[in-house]
């Protein structure tokens, strides 16, 4: 086989595993993705990853279940989420969070685990997530 | 009126430090020396590379005949380099001093 | 002292553009006095640069808060270490420590290639400038370290009490070192293109900078991930965060450029893909920079914009424009010197090695961008999470490990398969051997990726081990040496090579650590009470009683209260104590009772580990403190007004109340094991980099003869 062919071959060897990649890629993260929303576009029946902040007063414990609310960032309309798993050591109201999960008849059940709550520092981030 | 004075101060450093070369035009560096010691790095690297060869045959990694190859290719590029530094330095071939 | 500090930085931003100017002047003319002059410039703007950096210092050791940084991130009763790290723990000081040390890397390397380099080095400079004024603006237009409070607050906020950990502090220079060190490859590269000198004196010079900023990059990545492990409480080392991706993304690429480069300056191949990979690293590199302090990925980790995420959008997108410019209008000198001889070759696997490093970036890039991606595909903005992270980084870490141990058998150019199936022999086999112990002795064929990453870990050490005994027995044939001083010489001579091997070495045990860790990890979250136990794994843990501490926390971080547990495990014959906490750090809130203020303020998690080669038992406990709710609400009504030294005998008697009686609190408790060979795989990688990066003495004594040779040479020529 002369050289050049030999090149041509590798070429299209690399150009076909480069297609692969890209749809295994693409195919992967838009089947495995969970949408973001804010508190105030939750529906029914989906699962999302919620962004917002925790009300204020509206922590509360119940055994090995945490319970609070969370609103849009820059709204009042609050939605209230249990959750089981790490609390991430920032985690307080008043607080940015995000956690993932499905709305069921009006309350958000958290995925275990997934709560991440950012600290106030501008810069720094410190998260917990599992 | 801090600010300002460190402004005033640190800038006349600076260009004092900058301005010096500038001064003296005279003092030019000749321009191969540069150029020397980039082959000397090249010939350093190509030693390195002829010594790998040598160390890889003796692993058992190139056959000799393979080894025999690819010395005399490495060898052929270092007496390339040599040449040319010889003729930047004013060396004869067998690496005495003195003009061409 | 702070217009001081200001006047550095504003007198440093005019050399480095000086720099600039004088130093395309120079390229330009060829004029040598403008040259030097612009070197010059650097070395000035490297010492103002300093001095801005040692006043800020100085600043917030003497806790100085008439300084809005030091007010903002450090306070009286902050020990002294922090304050020092605190610096950069704020975006403006970070920014300064960026400049600092891109200032101290470009004046190192413009001192050493000062007399080569002729054609390059003005323009890398020229280069090296502009980054530098770009920080420098960035810092006096709008992130200035150096402002100050009309009114110097008494006390100061503090430092958060999450970073108030050893390797929290070290992490940021660590990494801006790693950042900044590819910067010097990527400056020669864009003048190497300039001028049209594609040769390998370009790399030959910046090398060993790539690797000192490779290595810095992983020991850093490495630290936030030790930090993670042991200060947060959730037990794990790496969560696919986006600011985690920004560091890691550039490390692969830069792993991808050291091993490419060596093809270059061998055989004068994959020049076109040298200056895409260098120019891509640093893209990358500010990309870092840039991800932990910027709005971009806004609906996930950076929540709301920072005042300069749109500049550094701005730079990093010339910075693609000029480098994807200058490469392509260079393609002609660009062309390799060599063809690719042989499919068996070193280089042949290199190229294998950068695609799959540069693959594994790709994956990374996409999901941590995902978010953007999906929002301008499709309009709705999703994410992923780490699972899907492992399951697209797996295959590609388990070929990569693979090829960790074939690259170092072969040989450039062309190997003779005959003679690699007989280097081969005792490796594979020996990978054989440890399949069949892994299937017989373990559980590890639960998980097919880790029985394969194990076997290719194996297979890679045995590689190396092999290397080194077949290279000493070698020397010792030629030289009769002893067998540790045929060791020590046969490496001393060949630094590149065997440093390299050990820094595989050192990697494949990393990923062996993070493979069991990860497939084979045990963990419980329960609630108990002082007696109750618990079975984890093979261990039971017994929570033996409640622990209250004022005033001095064991780690040292300066925490006001301490409340934790005494915890027994035990296993076997094996039995120990574990004292988990969290520490309570007050607030400055004034919303907040005299009292609840310390109760109320941040609360880190103090994990206790115990350590060891076979597995680590991680512990955290998180107190309930609902009990203590109303006697607090009462003694913030009782004690508003008291002294200072009363308020403290009430939350003494109040942590006492938690320790004599507490409710059932939290547990996390993880058994993971060889997760220690983590950090002891990358400690073996760093030592296998510096011993590359180490200056042979012979090539120095050489150095030093031709520069004589030379110099009388000119000075016999000019009498």
């Amino acid at each position: 086989m002369d050289p050049s062919r030999k090149r041509k071959i590798r070429l299209a060897a690399a150009l076909a595993a480069a297609v692969c990649l890209a749809s295994v890629l693409a195919y992967t993260s838009f089947s495995a993705a969970s949408e973001a929303a804010k508190p105030s576009e939750l529906r029914e029946g989906h699962s999302y990853e919620v962004t917002g902040k925790v009300v204020d007063g509206s922590i509360a414990r119940a055994g090995n279940e945490l319970r609070f609310r969370i609103r849009d960032r820059d709204g009042s309309k609050s939605v209230p989420v249990t959750y089981t798993g790490s609390v991430p050591d920032p985690f307080r109201e008043g607080r940015e969070v995000i956690v993932s999960g499905e709305l069921k008849r009006g309350m958000f059940v958290a995925d275990r685990d997934s709560l991440v709550t950012k600290c106030p520092s501008k810069f720094t981030k410190q998260e917990q997530s599992s | 009126m801090e600010y300002a004075l460190a402004l005033l101060v640190l800038a006349a450093l600076v260009a004092v430090v900058v301005a010096r070369p500038l001064m003296r035009r005279g003092d030019e560096e000749r321009l191969e020396s540069g150029r020397i010691q980039e082959l000397s790095a090249a010939k350093e690297a190509k030693y390195r590379e002829i010594r790998d060869a040598e160390l890889d045959h003796q692993m058992g990694k190139l056959s000799r005949e393979d080894w025999r190859s690819v010395d005399r290719d490495l060898r052929g590029e270092a007496i390339v380099i040599l040449r040319e530094l010889d003729r930047l330095e004013g060396r004869q071939p067998d690496g005495v001093e003195g003009p061409a | 002292m702070a217009g001081v500090g200001s006047a550095c930085l504003a007198i440093a931003l005019l050399t480095a553009l000086y720099a600039v100017a004088a130093s395309i002047r120079g390229a330009r003319t060829g004029r040598r006095e403008w040259v030097t002059s612009g070197r010059r410039a650097m070395y000035c703007m490297a010492g103002l640069c300093v001095g801005a950096f040692v006043i800020l210092e100085a600043a917030f050791l003497r806790s100085d808060f008439s300084y809005r940084l030091v007010a903002e991130g450090s306070s009286t009763d902050t020990p002294t270490f922090y304050k020092v790290t605190a610096v950069w723990a704020t975006q403006d000081g970070s920014l300064l420590l960026w400049a600092t040390l891109l200032s101290l890397f470009a004046t190192a390397v413009l001192f050493l290639t000062r007399r080569s380099l002729r054609d390059i080095a003005p323009w890398a400079t020229a280069v090296l400038g502009v980054v530098a004024a770009f920080f420098l603006c960035l810092m006096l237009g709008w992130e200035n370290p150096f402002d100050t409070l009309a009114v110097a607050p008494q006390e100061g906020a503090g430092l958060n009490p999450l970073l108030r950990h050893p390797a929290m502090m070290i992490h940021p220079p660590m990494l801006y070192t790693g950042y900044v060190g590819f910067s010097i490859p990527f400056a020669f590269a864009i003048g190497a293109l300039i001028t049209r000198h594609t040769g390998a004196d370009w790399i030959r010079a910046t090398r060993r900078f790539a690797l000192i900023a490779w290595t810095f990059l992983g020991a850093g990545i490495m630290l936030g991930a030790l930090w993670s492990y042991t200060e947060l409480g959730w037990g794990g080392y790496w969560a696919w965060d986006p600011v985690e991706n920004a560091s890691l993304m550039p490390w692969l690429v830069g792993t991808a450029f050291l091993h490419s480069i060596m093809v270059q300056e061998k055989r004068g191949m994959l020049k076109v893909w040298n200056a895409s990979l260098i120019c891509a690293t640093f893209v990358l590199a500010l990309l870092g920079t840039f991800l932990v302090r910027s709005g971009i990925l806004d609906s996930i980790h950076a929540f709301g914009a920072s005042t300069i995420g749109v500049q550094m959008l701005v730079f990093i997108a010339c910075v693609i424009a000029l480098s994807a410019g200058l490469i392509v209008a260079r393609l002609p000198d660009l062309r390799s010197e060599a063809k690719l001889d042989s499919l068996l070759s070193r280089e042949a696997f290199f190229l294998l090695n950068n695609l799959v490093l540069v693959g594994l970036c790709l994956v990374i890039m996409w999901g941590t961008f995902f978010p953007l991606i999906s929002e301008a595909l499709t309009g709705t903005e999703a994410s992923v999470g780490p699972p899907w992270f492992d399951r697209l980084t797996t295959p590609l870490a388990i070929v990569l490990v693979l090829l960790t141990g074939i690259g170092p058998v072969l040989a450039w150019r062309r190997v003779t398969p005959r003679s690699m199936l007989r280097i081969l022999r005792a490796p594979v086999t020996a990978t054989g051997f440890a399949v069949v112990a892994l299937l017989a002795f373990t559980d590890a064929a639960k998980s097919l990726p880790s029985l394969l990453m194990f076997s290719f870990v194996a297979f890679v050490l045995v590689v190396v081990a092999q290397e080194f005994w077949r290279g000493t027995r070698a020397r010792r044939v030629m030289t009769g040496e002893s067998w540790p001083r045929a060791l020590a010489r046969l490496t001393g001579r060949n630094r590149r090579r065997y440093g390299g091997f050990l820094a595989h070495a050192g990697i494949a045990v990393l990923f062996l650590g993070v493979a069991a860790s990860s497939a084979f990890i045990q963990q419980r979250d329960v609630r108990l009470s002082p007696g109750d136990t618990v079975k984890v794994g093979d261990y039971k843990v017994t929570y033996e009683r409640a622990t209250a501490k004022l005033g001095g926390d064991s780690g040292g971080t300066g925490a006001p209260i301490s409340l934790g547990a005494v915890m027994r495990v035990q296993r076997g014959g094996e039995s120990y104590i574990l004292r988990p906490s969290r520490n309570y750090y007050s607030t400055t809130d004034p919303s907040k009772g005299v009292i609840s203020r310390f109760f109320d303020g941040e609360a880190t998690s103090e994990v206790d580990v115990r350590w060891g080669l076979r597995r680590d038992f991680w512990l955290a406990v998180r107190p309930d403190l609902v009990s203590l709710e109303k006697p607090i609400a009462r003694a913030d009504r009782r004690f508003a007004d008291s002294p200072g030294q009363v308020q403290a005998v009430v939350i003494q008697a109040l942590t006492e109340l938690y320790r004599q009686d507490p409710p059932p609190a939290a547990f996390r408790a993880i058994v993971s094991p060889l997760v220690t060979w983590i950090w002891i795989g990358g400690a073996i990688a760093v030592l296998g980099a510096l011993v590359a990066a180490w200056p042979s003495p012979e090539a120095r004594l050489r150095r030093v003869r031709s520069l004589y040779a030379a110099r009388l040479g000119r000075e016999l020529s000019r009498a």
